[in-house]
């Protein structure tokens, strides 16, 4: 094991480095920029059991060092990403985490069931926290009884390792992340967006075509740290931390704060060869300051803080 | 083949209040650019802005290794991109996009812009010049003084036709009225004069939305075909992060989404479904 390598659940990652589902595509669109090898997993857009045409337009608005997206889920269902995406992903020495998301329990159980059975599949990340959809999403991310009821059924129908992506936009990250870790999820994924909005003040309008968005980017990134930080003392699990991730230091502001792996979104879209750049960061600050392995950054912080 | 690019500035001209025209040099997207295709733009140096702005590909001199751009400032970003001069650097992502198609026939070939809309098109309208065919080109703009590219297009031996909202120049009126008039005339089919016959054409839009979904419903009036760059807020540019959605036929009576930056930003006038 090299000092990049880490362990989320059963998932070994050749590094810390992911992408944040939603912002990577199934993969192939960033292929002309990287080397797909290169990334320690990719984590991809989110899938339903029925296909999404998802949201009306706009669906982006640029807000100060973020973006509000309200994408809506659109995807071509779970058989169609089994048939046409899995295949290509398959082609690379990468481990593929499919992000689920349902309006129902039984959604979440049938996805699980079925992605069980398909080739090439290393770990779920279960979306409770999705902003953008009527029905499920952050509904079952902000109630920790039914994020825990989620975490049941998807552990009930898979043997591969489960990530459960947790809402900010809770009173207690910490209350729901306890109640997953005890209905057995193995690892973490925070955060996702955050709930917000824009109104352009000449047509006196909402700017998204579904009134409300999730937050991403730069702006989100001292909530995100500190979410990471609060979990990690409370529960014993691995955490893919996220959360406007631009620069190898921020990465390992997260590293710092708990997260033993982090994911990539946002600044996807402004440079297509961010993970890498991160990677090959997050390389040299481990060589610069004679650290060997990246487990020694894991929650370095708290031991510093009082 | 698209790349990310650290492109140097060669010169930056405001050719009409509010509007910029870039050159940059950039050999290996010059060379792999084709009409209609737009570059990402990276344009400032912080996290606010945040994003690229997409600005359509105005034209190419691939001798020198140059791709111009042509755009109007309309917020924050292209603001910032004004500013740049020759030496800076900008960092661009492209060539992306599926670009126009250029015409395989003899068939009579018409341009219509909007505003800003003409940046694009005056790339296709010099490739097409270069294979010898002339197109019917009409402009609009509110005024006479908003009108771009005018001289260069009638240059490239292209018929030009304007329109003016107030009338300044040209038909007063819209483009899209303009070119409604101009496709009932049964005058312009070359060879002999038939008056029974109709004429065809295929018509290449760019412009607002408003007036390219009139555009739409005036090509299909008058029986021509023709294809239409869209516009929609881009995240990622490349096709991954769905943000700028657009409505095609789905062939069964309803739509389905697609990417304007990767499946467009051209698509076929008869496969937009407009809201």
């Amino acid at each position: 094991m090299s000092g990049l390598s880490v362990k989320v659940g059963g998932i070994t990652m050749k590094n810390p480095v992911t992408t944040a589902s939603g912002t990577f595509g199934f993969g192939p669109e960033y292929a002309p920029y990287i080397d797909l090898n290169r990334l320690g997993a990719i984590i991809v857009k989110g899938i339903t059991l029925e296909p999404r045409p998802g949201n009306p337009t706009p669906r982006l608005v640029e807000t100060p060092a973020g973006i509000l997206n309200s994408i809506g889920l659109q995807n071509p269902g779970v058989e169609k990403f089994i048939e046409e995406s899995l295949p290509y992903l398959s082609g690379f020495d990468l481990p593929v985490i499919v992000n689920i998301a349902g309006e129902t329990v039984e959604d979440y159980a049938g996805l699980a069931a079925m992605l069980e059975r398909a080739a090439g599949v290393a770990g779920l990340e279960v979306n409770i926290s999705c902003p953008n959809v009527k029905k499920g999403g952050m509904q079952f991310g902000s109630d920790p009884v039914m994020a825990a009821e989620v975490t049941r059924a998807v552990k009930a129908n898979t043997a591969k390792t489960v990530i459960v992506k947790l809402s900010p936009n809770v009173t207690s990250i910490v209350d729901v992340a306890e109640k997953v870790a005890e209905a057995g999820a193995d690892a973490l994924s925070m955060i996702n967006t955050l709930l917000g909005m824009a109104i352009d003040v000449k047509t006196r309008r909402p700017i998204l075509g579904n009134v409300m968005g999730g937050l991403s980017g730069p702006a989100v990134r001292p909530v995100a740290v500190r979410a990471v930080w609060q979990v990690y003392r409370e529960v014993k699990l691995p955490i893919i931390g996220m959360g406007g991730i631009m620069t190898p230091d921020d990465a390992l502001e997260f590293i710092l704060a708990g997260a033993t792996a982090v994911a990539v979104g946002t600044a996807n879209f402004v440079n297509p060869r961010a993970t890498v750049d991160i990677i090959d960061g997050i390389e040299n600050y481990l060589a610069a300051s004679g650290v060997q392995s990246i487990h020694e950054l894991v929650g370095a912080a708290h031991n510093n803080s009082i | 083949m698209s790349l990310v690019v650290n492109a140097e500035v060669v010169e930056q001209n405001e050719v009409m209040q509010g509007h910029f025209r870039l050159a940059l040099n950039a050999p290996e997207v010059a060379a792999a650019a084709r009409p209609g295709q737009f570059l990402h733009v990276s344009c400032g140096n912080t996290y606010d802005p945040l994003l690229r702005r997409p600005i359509s590909i105005h034209t190419v001199d691939r001798q020198k290794g140059e791709v111009k751009l042509l755009y109007r400032v309309a917020g924050r970003g292209t603001a910032l991109l004004s500013r740049l001069k020759g030496g800076d650097l900008v960092d661009v992502l492209g060539p992306l996009g599926n670009g126009f198609t250029l015409p395989a026939g003899s068939e009579n070939v018409f341009a219509v812009a909007g505003g800003i809309g003409v940046a694009p098109l005056y790339f296709f309208l010099q490739e097409l010049s270069g294979l010898k065919h002339k197109a019917t080109v009409l402009l609009g703009a509110a005024a006479k003084e908003q009108l771009i590219c005018v001289d260069e297009i009638k240059a490239l031996g292209h018929t030009v036709l304007l329109a003016t909202d107030n009338g300044s120049t040209g038909h007063r009126g819209t483009v899209v009225e303009l070119f409604d008039l101009y496709a009932r005339l049964p005058v312009h089919s070359c060879g002999d004069y038939n008056p029974d016959e109709e004429m065809s054409g295929y018509v290449y839009g760019c412009g607002p939305a408003a007036m390219l979904k009139e555009l739409c419903a005036a090509v299909r009036e008058n029986g021509f075909s023709g294809e239409v760059s869209l516009e929609e807020r881009m995240g990622c540019g490349i096709g991954a992060c769905l943000s700028c959605a657009c409505k095609v036929k789905d062939g069964k009576g309803g739509f389905r989404h697609q990417r304007v930056c990767l499946d467009g930003p051209v698509f076929p006038v008869e496969e937009v479904v407009w809201a």
